[in-house]
């Protein structure tokens, strides 16, 4: 992975910079001695590290406009940092840049069940959002799978999804106001507790920005009356064409489950082996949740059941309980640590349209073949969001190059079909050298020219999003300009 | 002018050298008629694609919508977002397009429950004011992959570019509709009716208050859901009256279609004004204006207006007090778009500069110059 070298302008400013710091921060949101930034060398992309030249931590969006305004004044690249949970390295320090970490923001500010919204502070994690209203039966919809410990602030740089969002979008659907703060120290509120805000929709251009365009200190967020209740179906099939069929079906019935989980042979194998869910031996599984009371949910399982029967399906095992729900739902859970279990692995993230479900997982197995690697997929099939995790081993020379080689190849294919390369993990430095292979340069010289428009020293968050040749000439240009 | 192919009208605005006024269908002229030449994307249309199974539409922007919905109601399926139209209250005649849907992010009642138009919008390919063809997002639901320029462009009633595809995520029509109708609530009541009402587990997807006259809500789905989930609503809201429901589909439809288009105000004399506020904010603020008339729908959080001519300082007031915006649909002046807060003036100044550098793309919409 090609990264910028240090400035070493930068890096002999270092002291300087500190102080200054230090001067608009507490003693101990400061963190300089290289020990203790180890602790931010990557995130949850691990292959790649590189320990920043100093962190801070910041409590107020105050204290974040004052560092952000030094820096900007010293030519200091920062890279914004939530929980540290990012699976694209969304979160990766260069040599010569600030860790500025939200994680001591994480006050709730307002929560007004009329009106439907919470603010919080963006170090909050996803699931303390829903922490704070489950008790008035309120929840908040995204639900990361990493939801225990990633950061609002993070969800939004990432617009990160999660397994409802069929049913409840992800969270640029979710998020009503951000307050932000520019690289330059600005502080600018968009939207806030009304549904729609004048002008452009700055909104939704700042959410999945990674980061790049602005520091999100606090956010305004829908929340919703959690339904009465819900319950899954489980199905298995023969083929993975039939599953995908099925999938299809459902959705035109005119049912929309709130999930529809896939897994292939080798994911159910393996979860199997791992968390002995009692999941049937077949091709491709389905599980499928439905809200509502409890006649509304027999009435659309039944519904699903109907039209899956048509489908021959080798299994079919509706929820009657919770007890049966949660065994149900134990080894999808359970799918990522069973594959830690047998091996290093990579999780990747692209979109396909749905229908091209089943020739792309025999493609998938066709290359797995070339390559050598087993894939196991896990899918969010109701929204074209795949997960194959290619399974390497670490210590074995050559096989995470061979494993990023093959990612790649399976990325292409989804961009091929209508797709995309990541449909809630980002791009990142992961995706970075791919985005070539999704747009053409006029597409990327519209998004970076946004960039231009809000961090015209391209300081905030670099190196990521776009691939280094394309933003070079840009990147330059703020050296002559600064 | 009237291009029928993207790389025509690339040509025509690399070429131009006085403003375009970009038009779809012309219904919605919001904040007045920008001036220039008149650019129509009426000739790029048609359905490019349409995928039942994976709720995916695509169409050029020229699509007239009553096509895109002829062809959704076909499968069973709808736009969910339940875009309103503008011709009865703005007095214009035309036929909407699905590109100037997305231009101006229209959306209806359901709004506060589904989302907006720009929720549902999956990707767009624009020629933006340098004669640049700009692809962004896509056809899936859920990407990730780059800046959202998607959601930049909806609502950007062409100052950034004009769109030649766009592509949506839609969804099943319900089987059933019903009506919960409770009256003689005062405005401060009925937005307290209609919070409770929201915060249910009951799913309203409608929710407007028409002062004298009625409180309504409205509910969708199965046929069994939706009789149960109406009976428990209209036991949480007994404390606010009697609750009568009315399931007659065609009466259904009409009362939701008259509230989208605010029939109530058409033909009337007077400036319109679109209010986006706190839901329980909308009472205090209509309490403080006086002469104006008030419709309310999203529970509260959009309040249309009826108001005589030079109200803009006391409506806007009114809004900036307490948050939110007033953007005024009908009437004259400069100052029909709600003006925003310096920093965020210059951003929006910055991409317009960017998008459309030589400022030929709708001048004077949007606070633009």
């Amino acid at each position: 992975m090609q990264m910028p070298a240090p400035n070493p302008a930068i890096l002999s400013r270092k002291a300087e910079l500190v102080a200054r710091l230090r001067a608009v921060l507490p003693a101990d949101a400061v963190i300089a001695d290289p020990a203790e930034t180890r602790a931010y060398e990557c995130d949850a992309l691990t292959a790649y590290r590189c320990p920043p030249m100093a962190a801070i931590l910041p409590s107020s969006t105050q204290q974040v406009s004052d560092a952000l305004a030094i820096c900007h004044e010293m030519g200091v690249p920062v890279v914004p940092r939530g929980s540290g949970t990012s699976l694209s390295g969304g979160a990766l320090p260069t040599a010569d840049s600030v860790i500025l970490g939200v994680a001591r923001m994480t006050a709730v500010l307002e929560t007004d069940f009329d009106n439907r919204f919470i603010r919080v502070q963006a170090g909050r994690t996803n699931l303390s959002v829903t922490g704070a209203v489950e008790a008035q039966g309120f929840f908040y919809a995204p639900d990361p799978s990493s939801q225990l410990a990633c950061a609002i602030g993070g969800n939004i740089a990432m617009n990160s999804g999660g397994a409802h969002c069929l049913r409840y979008g992800v969270t640029t659907n979710n998020l009503m106001g951000v307050t932000m703060v520019l690289m330059d120290g600005t502080v600018i509120e968009l939207g806030g507790a009304h549904l729609d805000a004048p002008g452009y929709d700055l909104l939704g251009l700042v959410c999945g920005s990674e980061g790049q365009l602005g520091v999100v200190t606090e956010a305004t967020l829908r929340i919703l009356h959690k339904p009465e209740g819900a319950r899954p179906v489980l199905i298995g099939f023969d083929s993975n064409e039939v599953a995908g069929a099925c999938v299809s079906d459902i959705i035109k019935a005119g049912v929309l489950p709130v999930a529809i989980e896939f897994m292939d042979r080798p994911c159910i194998r393996a979860t199997e082996d791992f968390a002995h869910a009692g999941y049937p031996d077949c091709e491709a599984l389905l599980i499928v949740e439905v809200e509502g009371s409890e006649a509304e949910i027999d009435a659309q399982l039944a519904l699903i059941e109907g039209i899956a029967r048509r489908h021959d399906p080798v299994e079919l095992r509706q929820s009657r309980s919770a007890e049966e729900s949660a065994k149900i739902w134990l080894g999808r859970k359970s799918a990522f640590g069973a594959m830690g279990q047998i091996n290093d692995y990579m999780c990747l993230d692209g979109t396909i349209p749905v229908s091209a479900l089943p020739l792309v997982l025999r493609r998938i197995g066709e290359m797995s073949k070339e390559f050598g690697l087993d894939v196991a997929n896990v899918f969010h099939a109701g929204d074209g969001n795949m997960h194959p995790l290619i399974l390497f081993d670490a210590n074995r020379p050559g096989d995470l190059e061979t494993c990023e080689a093959f990612g790649a190849e399976i990325l292409k294919l989804c961009v091929e079909v209508g797709g995309c390369l990541t449909g809630e993990h980002g791009v990142g430095i992961e995706k970075r050298d791919l985005m070539g292979h999704q747009y053409g340069s006029e597409d990327l010289a519209a998004q970076m020219d946004v960039k231009d428009v809000f961090d015209p020293g391209w300081l905030l968050n670099p190196a990521k999003v776009f691939p280094l040749d394309a933003s070079r000439a840009r990147r330059a240009a703020r050296g002559r300009a600064a | 002018m009237t291009p029928r192919t993207e790389d025509e009208l690339a040509a025509i605005i690399k070429g131009a050298d006085a403003p375009l006024r970009i038009e779809g269908g012309g219904t919605r002229p919001i904040g007045g008629r920008a001036v220039g030449a008149r650019l129509s994307t009426s000739a790029m249309r048609g359905i490019v694609l349409y995928e039942p199974g994976a709720l995916t539409l695509v169409a050029r922007a020229g699509t007239p919508l009553e096509e895109v919905e002829a062809a959704l109601a076909q499968e069973g399926q709808r736009l969910a977002f339940e875009p309103m139209d503008h011709r009865g209250l703005l007095g214009t005649a035309g036929t909407p397009t699905i590109g100037g849907v997305v231009a101006a992010n229209v959306s209806g009642p359901r709004r506060v429950q589904a989302g907006a138009c720009r929720d549902f919008l999956l990707g767009v390919r624009l020629v933006d004011g340098a004669g640049r063809i700009v692809r962004n997002g896509g056809r899936v639901m859920k990407n990730v992959t780059g800046y959202d320029l998607v959601r930049l462009m909806a609502g950007s009633y062409g100052t950034l570019g004009v769109l030649t595809e766009v592509a949506l995520k839609v969804l099943p029509a319900p089987q059933a509709a019903v009506t919960l109708r409770l009256s003689g609530l005062d405005d401060a009541q009925a937005v307290a009716a209609l919070a409770r009402a929201l915060g249910s587990p009951f799913e309203v997807t409608g929710a407007a208050h028409l002062p004298g006259k009625a409180t309504l809500l409205r509910i969708e789905g199965f046929a069994a859901a939706v009789a149960y989930r109406a009976e428990r609503l209209a036991t949480l809201l007994a404390p606010f009256g009697a609750v009568t429901i009315e399931d007659d589909p065609a009466t259904v439809a009409a009362t939701w279609r008259d509230i989208r288009d605010v029939a109530a105000f058409h033909g009337r004399v007077g400036d319109i004004w679109r209010l986006s506020v706190r839901p329980t904010d909308a009472p205090g603020i209509m309490a403080g204006l006086s002469g104006v008339e008030a419709l309310y729908d999203w529970g509260g959080g959009l309040v249309w207006l009826l108001a005589p001519e030079g109200s803009a300082q006391a409506i806007r007031a009114g809004v900036n007090a307490r948050g939110g915006h007033a953007t005024r649909l009908r009437g004259a002046g400069a100052d029909a778009f709600h003006p925003l807060p310096a920093p965020v003036a210059a951003l929006q100044a910055g991409l317009r500069k960017r998008f459309d550098p030589r400022s030929i793309l709708n001048p004077g919409l949007m606070a633009s110059m």
